[in-house]
């Protein structure tokens, strides 16, 4: 049996689901020889610390009961540098200001010789190439999968699947807010302004939308894309921003007269990185509707490969970090 | 030459086959058939569209071998836009003179508005068009479409194009 100790900075949504794959595979991984042991987690309020392994069930437990994971007052950054284990899983909230916190925990992990796997863009969409040096340079992996299209394998098809191609370009719909919105808007004919409410009601929209409405969220996942795959050193200044604010419900109606929808682009390719709203034909494998991602991949080699599913959601999005923890046991 | 033409068929099986077989024959280079079978005529042979290129020379000879294999020649025309775009546009689209954008287009003599629907809620709210834009090939028509690109910043309207790496257009 193969004992990996890993820690989950931050308790939300996805670090509670990676909990909660972590327990419910249990079988799985014994079977495959793999123990995943986790020895800390760390929410706003402080932490659990657990050098045998922590109970996941009663810290589950404990955190829909109190709010916080909390038994002792250390701080993420306590965890990374002084318990010992193997992985940190970062998954505290995406600052697309200055990266934080998330950029001092990916950089203390590296910098202890931990591997990093993570579903936080911020310090990805700022910073790229710097963690990358960081953890080239103390020989540990960072694995990010979770950050763009949630369950979807995007990285991990282009990197490890299609390995030997050229990407020559990729096209997709990389926030499913947005899509849900835009989706509702032509199916029912109703203005934006109403559907963003019944979005922000049903919990698929934030309180603010800005970020995914106004194109930002894609356009982050567009530079973790064009860094990863294309090795540019893009940031978000690069890229072509446009949102779906202005788009009315005739527009829609319009286009769907003409066999088309409309749907918020993102695209890499030919040294450019845009996201707008694009005509798709409707029976295009692109035009995904709800909330739904979709990513068409097209190579050198393969041609074009299309993959879609679920872009976000707990237990979806711990199915990445599950599968990246996955490749790091198996390759350390 | 590119030509595009409206043949009639009876409708039997084989028609089609018969009716492409000497554009072929004769080195066209065939782009595109739109087959309407619930489509008839009056006099009830079943109308297609094709579209082809070939050397203005076999033109003729074209004809003449349809006809006597049976197939009704309804109209020869040559195809001299053979790139097409769809655009939506967003805005206020009356107010920015409509018109205007679409002679900008015109005006090139390589590309054409062929297709212009408008849909107004209320006055003063934004209205949206949808357009169609032929042009003679595809860098005419990406022209076309970075004149109107041009045109949708100055007047303050949202221009949505088709998604580029998976299409053909543009
Ligand atoms: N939700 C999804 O479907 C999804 C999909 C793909 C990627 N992501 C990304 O994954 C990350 C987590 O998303 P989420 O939905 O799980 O967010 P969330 O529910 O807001 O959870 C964030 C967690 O981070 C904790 N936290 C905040 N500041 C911290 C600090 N300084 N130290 C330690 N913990 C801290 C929060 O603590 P409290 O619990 O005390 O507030 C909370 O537990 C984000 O970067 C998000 O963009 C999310």
């Amino acid at each position: 049996m193969k004992t990996v100790r890993l820690s989950i900075i931050g308790f939300g949504a996805v670090g509670q689901g990676v909990a909660r794959a972590i327990l419910s595979k249990k079988e799985m991984l014994t079977g495959q020889g793999i123990d995943l042991c986790v020895v800390g987690i760390s929410d706003s309020k402080g932490s659990e610390i657990n050098v045998r392994g922590i109970d996941l069930k009663s810290a589950l437990e404990r955190k829909k009961q109190k709010g916080t994971v909390a038994t002792g007052n250390e701080s993420a950054l306590d965890i990374i540098g002084n318990v010992e284990h193997e992985i940190v899983v970062e998954a505290t909230p995406t600052n697309i200001k200055n990266g934080e916190p998330g950029f001092s925990n990916m950089s203390a992990a590296f910098n202890s010789g931990k591997h990093v796997v993570t579903s936080n863009k911020g310090p990805l969409a700022l910073c790229f190439s710097q963690l990358k040096e960081a953890a080239e340079d103390n020989g540990v992996f960072f694995r990010y999968e979770a950050t763009v299209g949630g369950a979807v394998p995007i990285f991990n098809l282009i990197h490890e699947s299609l390995a030997g191609n050229r990407v020559i370009g990729i096209e997709g719909i990389l926030n499913g807010t947005t899509n849900y919105i835009l989706t509702r808007m032509a199916e029912e004919r109703l203005p934006y302004d109403l559907v963003l409410k019944e979005a922000q009601e049903l919990g698929i929209a934030e309180t603010d939308p800005t970020y995914d409405v106004e194109g930002v969220d894609s356009a982050c996942k567009l530079v973790i894309i064009a860094n990863s795959v294309f090795g540019e050193a893009a940031s978000y200044r690069d890229v072509d921003v446009t949102g779906i604010t202005k788009i009315t419900p005739e527009a829609l109606e319009l286009a769907s007269r003409n066999n088309y929808v409309v749907k918020l682009i993102c695209e890499a390719g030919n040294g450019t990185l845009t996201v707008a709203p694009r005509l798709v034909p409707k029976k295009h494998p692109l035009a995904v509707g709800g909330t739904m991602n979709v990513a068409s991949i097209l190579t050198d080699l393969a041609g074009k490969i299309t993959i879609s599913g679920k872009g976000a959601g707990s237990i979806e999005t711990a199915s990445s970090i599950l599968s990246d923890i996955m490749y790091i046991v198996r390759n350390s | 030459m590119i030509v595009s033409m409206t043949l009639e068929l009876k409708d039997i099986p084989g028609q089609l086959v018969i009716a492409l077989a000497p554009i072929s024959e004769l080195h066209g280079n065939i782009m595109s058939v739109v087959h309407q079978h619930e489509e008839k005529t009056p006099r009830g042979t079943i109308p297609v569209q094709i579209t082809f290129e070939i050397d203005q020379n076999f033109l003729d000879e074209l004809i003449e071998r349809l006809e006597k294999s049976g197939v009704g020649v309804a109209r020869v025309g040559e195809e001299r836009l053979r790139s097409s775009v769809s655009v939506v546009l967003i805005g206020h689209i009356i107010h920015s003179d409509i018109g205007d954008t679409i002679d900008r287009i015109d005006k090139t003599g390589f590309a054409e508005v062929v297709d212009l629907s408008l849909s107004m809620p209320a006055i003063e709210k934004t209205s949206s068009a949808y357009l169609v834009i032929n042009a003679e090939g595809e860098k005419e028509l990406k022209n076309a479409l970075e004149i109107l690109r041009e045109v949708a910043a100055k007047k303050d309207l949202l221009m949505i194009e088709p998604i580029r790496l998976n299409s053909e257009a543009a």
